[in-house]
């Protein structure tokens, strides 16, 4: 019963959200306040009938309910607790399920937000973000059904995905949905600018946080992601150029972009058009990814079961969804009234610069990734853009944007001075070069771009907080006058400064790959193999039996100049509903290295394949990615974004609002 | 019925609060000129309190002052057009309603019933279990018996439970298995070695083997009465070609145990059959030529049956031994690859029909 509940809950959530969809709209266009007073109970009734839903599949999953098609196609009774539940979204439908609870979740957040959001605003938005729930509602429902029922129910599951029973899979996905579909609101919020006619800096102001939030958890989302697939995998890579990665690295390049823009038209009134046409662009990205993700274009873990019904289904939903915002881009933007010019030599100037660069990433790794899926569509050539692509375009636009990020954050608003800029860096430059020189010293041969990189890196840290620094110290005297300057410095000063030290912390970490070595070589026990600073000696090799799964465990002893570090096992794993193999790396992490180490196939004469990587301060690259998200969080909780909060100045009695 | 009233309540309850705030609103008309001044009054605060932290200089806040009045000043004094006259705004609220009074359960209903099933209860593993094996579904108690023996593969008791229920699916290979672990592991008793015998029988397609026979005599050691193997004795004697003795044994069996005995039934068509295989002695007598094209007919019609439809391993067994016996080698190459078809999702079955094919060297010699 409690299946068909939820059930029929997503059905009447389909109901509310085509009412979510029109009547804020239609009270929008007759400036009528009554109408679009039912956005925010609609979008808070829609997300709790989805929340039922949700928590219904959640339910089936966990009491293993085999009379669930979905439960039977992806669970198994003998799975750990932790899985059953993860298995709700590791898979095409359920994932859905999540997409769209997310979605109504952020609806029902901007629907209660009444103290940020003007009420004309707040009705076209969730009008925008009704329409998408509607089709993602309908999606789910029609072509992606949950809860079909299957009778007789089966006497066990076929168990989840090997590959995904993984702590990860509690992890990845949630965070990249709430970054993908939080950047729906910011779609919402442009197609209610644009519905309107109005774009201003309350508008700037409004969306600011979700786009903040949608971007701290599409960045923790995506590198979560990356260090998932560097563990599970078993190749030691942590980014390969895979369509699917692209696909959220394109709005991710979208949505830092458009959280810069941002930052000008709430300052200074300008880049308005820019802005709306980013947020639009950021979610059709998303849409983009979930179509070449689920529609069978491509396979992957990602994909799931195919179907061609599904993928036509997305297309629609993006022709609609990107077309139709385009369209009315095209229709009302050069009604928005421009906002002011200003000098190219400013914070401002600086930050179009990093815009138009960001953008052009951004589609370099769009025609990467969709060139060679149109041609093999269109000819039926396969063939291959990877990382000598990426490597030859995205590189060189993103290293010259990160050479000049400092010089753009310590330039002033308006009138800038770039000589006064330049040097303000110039001692973290300093250092930066004094770094690069000191590492081709100490390292001897090896690859000349990997100095350089970690050179940049250093610098962009020390610049992110040299500039703190100058603005802590300039005009204040002693320490407790520093310290209240610290504590007065906005915190979105602070999160700028962190999110930057973070892509600096990152650098340094992909710059040093290049010193990664990798051995291979097939060990009986006893035998060692050593690959850059490590040495491994296969001490034995064990069966072991897990609650779904059968391994056969390898015990190394890990070695470090001559120094025994500790034991590390690495592991072949049969699931064995699914009879389906998978590879457990062993990592040892080292300060901030880590020795790597993944088995192939076992030989006939009880040897077995070994590769060992050494990977040199590879955790920087996640450890820069959650700094990132840090700084981003710092930047969401800036107090006075509430300060600058629009105080209604509630005609005809409404309740008056708490004041600050 | 429950599901329905629940389903119900949901659809007063998800409407009701989309037409609360249709019957509760009172202002009419947006004040966006309002929230954007009060924004920028806002930022002028924020002005004055950066210059009291020290954060700007007095220039750049006096700067910053003009430009957030600049903006102000804009923004202020032209609000939106006039809020809709009190008749169309009823007008308004009145379509809205009716709005989300149909299209809320309308689409629900319609969406639901093409794809729902309110009718399937839920069903979790653990009730499941729990419930009384008598109507547990049938599936899932072979799947629990045989996971309780992958790991407890000694429990002699679990093995005498699912051997009969491999035996009804038509399982005999893995029947035979499964009585000879039951014999294994200590509770050797007749019927075990019976079932054994008989799943061997079946297994080899209804032919009385050796090993089957040793397995009936095992058991008519233990209990000379056991009326399985006295019965697939019999049967034996029959294959040997000895009539007499399995009408004679067979009419014993039936004359010892009682009338309604549930094997007696099996028993007494299995005598009318040897009844006509009695004609089949008659047909021995006649002269070799005319014995030989009444055996054909017999054949053919047998062919004939099977080719129309229906027949289970054990008649397509008999149809090509006996073509493969009148040395019609095709037509019996055509039976075994129809019965191939046939029995297509037989595993057990497509193995017998393998064994058979090499028994009687039916494969195809390549030239």
């Amino acid at each position: 019963m409690i299946v068909e509940i939820g059930h029929f809950a997503l059905a009447l959530a389909l109901g509310v959200a085509v009412v979510q969809a029109l009547v804020p709209l239609w009270g929008v266009a007759r400036h009528d306040k009554v109408l679009a007073g039912v956005g925010p109970a609609a979008a808070v009734t829609c997300f709790l009938l989805v929340a039922l839903s949700f928590a219904a599949l959640v339910f089936s999953y966990v009491r293993s309910d085999f009379s669930v098609e979905n439960v039977v196609a992806n669970s198994h009774s003998t799975q750990p607790l932790i899985y059953k539940f993860t298995s709700v979204w590791g898979n095409h439908e359920g994932s859905m399920l999540l997409w769209v609870l997310i979605l109504t979740l952020f609806g029902a957040l901007v629907a209660l937000s009444r103290r940020s959001l003007p009420v004309r605003l707040r009705a076209g938005t969730l009008a925008a973000q009704g329409l998408v729930t509607v089709a993602f509602l309908a999606f789910t429902l029609l072509t992606s059904n949950p809860f079909r029922r299957m009778v007789p129910a089966p006497a066990d599951g076929q168990d989840l995905n090997p590959i995904l029973q993984d702590l990860g899979l509690a992890i990845h996905p949630p965070l990249l949905y709430v970054g993908y579909v939080g950047f729906s609101i910011t779609y919402a919020f442009a197609v209610a600018a644009l519905i309107d006619g109005r774009i201003d800096a309350v508008w700037a102001r409004a969306v600011r946080p979700w786009t903040l939030l949608a971007w701290v958890f599409l960045t923790l989302g995506i590198a979560m992601g990356s260090y998932w697939a560097y563990y599970e995998l078993g190749w030691g890579g942590w980014w390969f150029w895979d369509p699917v990665e692209n696909a959220s690295l394109m709005p991710w390049l979208a949505g830092t972009a458009l959280i810069h823009s941002t930052v000008v038209m709430e300052k200074r009134d300008a880049l308005k058009v820019w802005t709306i046409l980013l947020a639009i662009l950021t979610f059709s990205l998303s849409l983009l990814g979930t179509f070449i993700v689920r529609s069978g274009v491509l396979t992957s873990v990602h994909s799931f079961a195919t179907d061609p019904q599904r993928g036509l289904f997305i297309l629609g939903i993006l022709i609609i969804f990107v077309g139709g915002s385009l369209a009315l881009f095209a229709w009302r933007a050069p009604l928005l009234r421009q906002g002011g010019l200003f000098a190219p030599v400013s914070r401002e100037g600086a930050l179009v610069v990093n815009n138009v660069f960001i953008a052009t990433a951004c589609a370099t790794v769009f025609v990467g990734t969709l060139y060679p899926l149109l041609l093999e569509m269109v000819t039926g050539d396969k063939i291959s853009v990877g990382p000598p692509f990426f490597n030859a375009t995205f590189v060189p636009l993103f290293v010259p944007l990160l050479l000049i990020l400092p010089l753009g954050q310590s330039l002033a608003w308006k009138r800038g001075d770039l000589l006064g800029a330049a040097q303000r860096n110039a001692a973290a430059f300093g250092i930066g070069i004094v770094v690069a020189l000191g590492t081709i010293a100490l390292t001897r041969g090896g690859p000349v771009v990997a100095p350089l990189g970690i050179g940049l890196g250093v610098f962009l840290v020390a610049a992110a907080f040299f500039d703190l620094g100058e603005r802590i110290f300039r005009r204040a005297s002693g320490w407790p006058a520093m310290f209240s300057r610290a504590k007065g410095l906005p915190r979105s000063a602070w999160g700028a400064a962190f999110a930057h030290a973070g892509v600096g912390l990152s650098v340094i970490g992909i710059a040093a790959q290049a010193w990664s070595t990798e051995a291979i070589g097939v060990l009986k026990p006893g035998e060692r193999i050593t690959s850059g600073r490590y040495t491994v000696v296969l001490e034995s090799m064990l069966p072991r039996s897990g609650p779904n799964f059968r391994a056969e465990v390898a015990r190394f002893q890990l070695f470090a100049d001559n120094r025994e570090l500790g034991v590390m096992e690495a592991a072949k794993r049969v699931y064995t509903a699914r009879a389906m193999p998978t590879t457990e790396a062993g990592i040892r992490s080292h300060g901030l290295s880590q020795a790597y180490v993944s088995l192939g196939e076992p030989e006939g004469n009880g040897s077995i394949a070994v590769r060992l990587y050494d990977k040199p301060l590879i955790l920087l690259i996640w450890i820069g990615s959650i700094v990132m998200s840090f700084g981003g969080a710092l930047a969401l909780t800036d107090r006075r974004f509430r300060l600058a909060a629009p105080k209604r100045a509630a005609p005809a009695g409404a309740a008056a609002l708490p004041a600050e | 019925m429950l599901i329905w009233i629940i389903f119900a309540v949901m659809t007063g309850a998800a409407v009701f609060a989309l037409l609360w705030p249709l019957g509760h609103g009172r202002e009419a008309a947006f004040a966006d000129a309002a929230d954007a001044a009060s924004l920028y009054r806002a930022q002028l605060g924020e002005i004055d309190r950066d210059l009291a932290r020290k954060l700007i200089a007095p220039a750049e806040a006096e700067a910053a002052r003009a430009e957030a009045a600049r903006r102000l000043l804009r923004a202020s004094g032209k609000d939106a057009g006039p809020a809709g006259e009190t008749e169309s705004s009823l007008r308004r609220r009145r379509a809205s309603s009716a709005l989300a009074l149909s299209c809320v359960p309308l689409l629900a209903l319609l969406v639901y019933g093409a794809y729902g099933s309110p009718g399937s209860p839920d069903q979790p593993l653990a009730a499941r279990l729990q419930a009384d094996p008598a109507r547990q579904d049938f599936a899932l108690a072979l799947a629990r018996i045989e996971t309780h023996l992958a790991t407890n593969p000694s429990d002699a008791k679990g093995w005498s439970v699912i051997a009969p229920v491999y035996m009804r699916q038509g399982r005999f290979d893995d029947a035979a298995n499964a009585f000879a672990a039951v014999i294994r592991h200590g509770a050797a008793s007749a019927e075990a070695h019976a079932g054994l015998g008989e799943a061997r029988t079946l297994a080899a397609g209804g032919v009385v083997t050796a090993e089957a026979r040793q397995s009936m005599t095992e058991a008519l050691r233990l209990d000379p009465k056991n009326a399985r193997a006295r019965f697939f004795l019999a049967i034996g004697k029959e294959q040997d070609g000895d009539m007499d003795g399995a009408v004679t044994d067979l009419r014993a069996l039936l004359g010892d145990g009682a009338a309604d005995a549930p094997w007696a039934q099996a028993v007494r068509q299995r005598l009318e059959r040897l009844g006509a295989e009695s004609a089949g002695s008659a047909i021995a007598a006649l002269p070799a030529a005319d014995r030989q094209a009444a055996i054909r007919a017999m054949v053919d019609g047998l062919a004939e049956r099977l080719k129309a439809g229906g027949g289970n391993l054990a008649e397509w067994t008999r149809l090509i031994r006996s073509q493969a016996v009148l040395d019609d080698k095709a037509a019996a190459r055509g039976a075994l690859t129809t019965a191939r078809e046939r029995l297509a999702q037989d595993a057990p079955a497509l193995a017998q029909l393998d064994a058979l094919e090499s028994e009687l060297s039916l494969k195809e010699t390549a030239p």
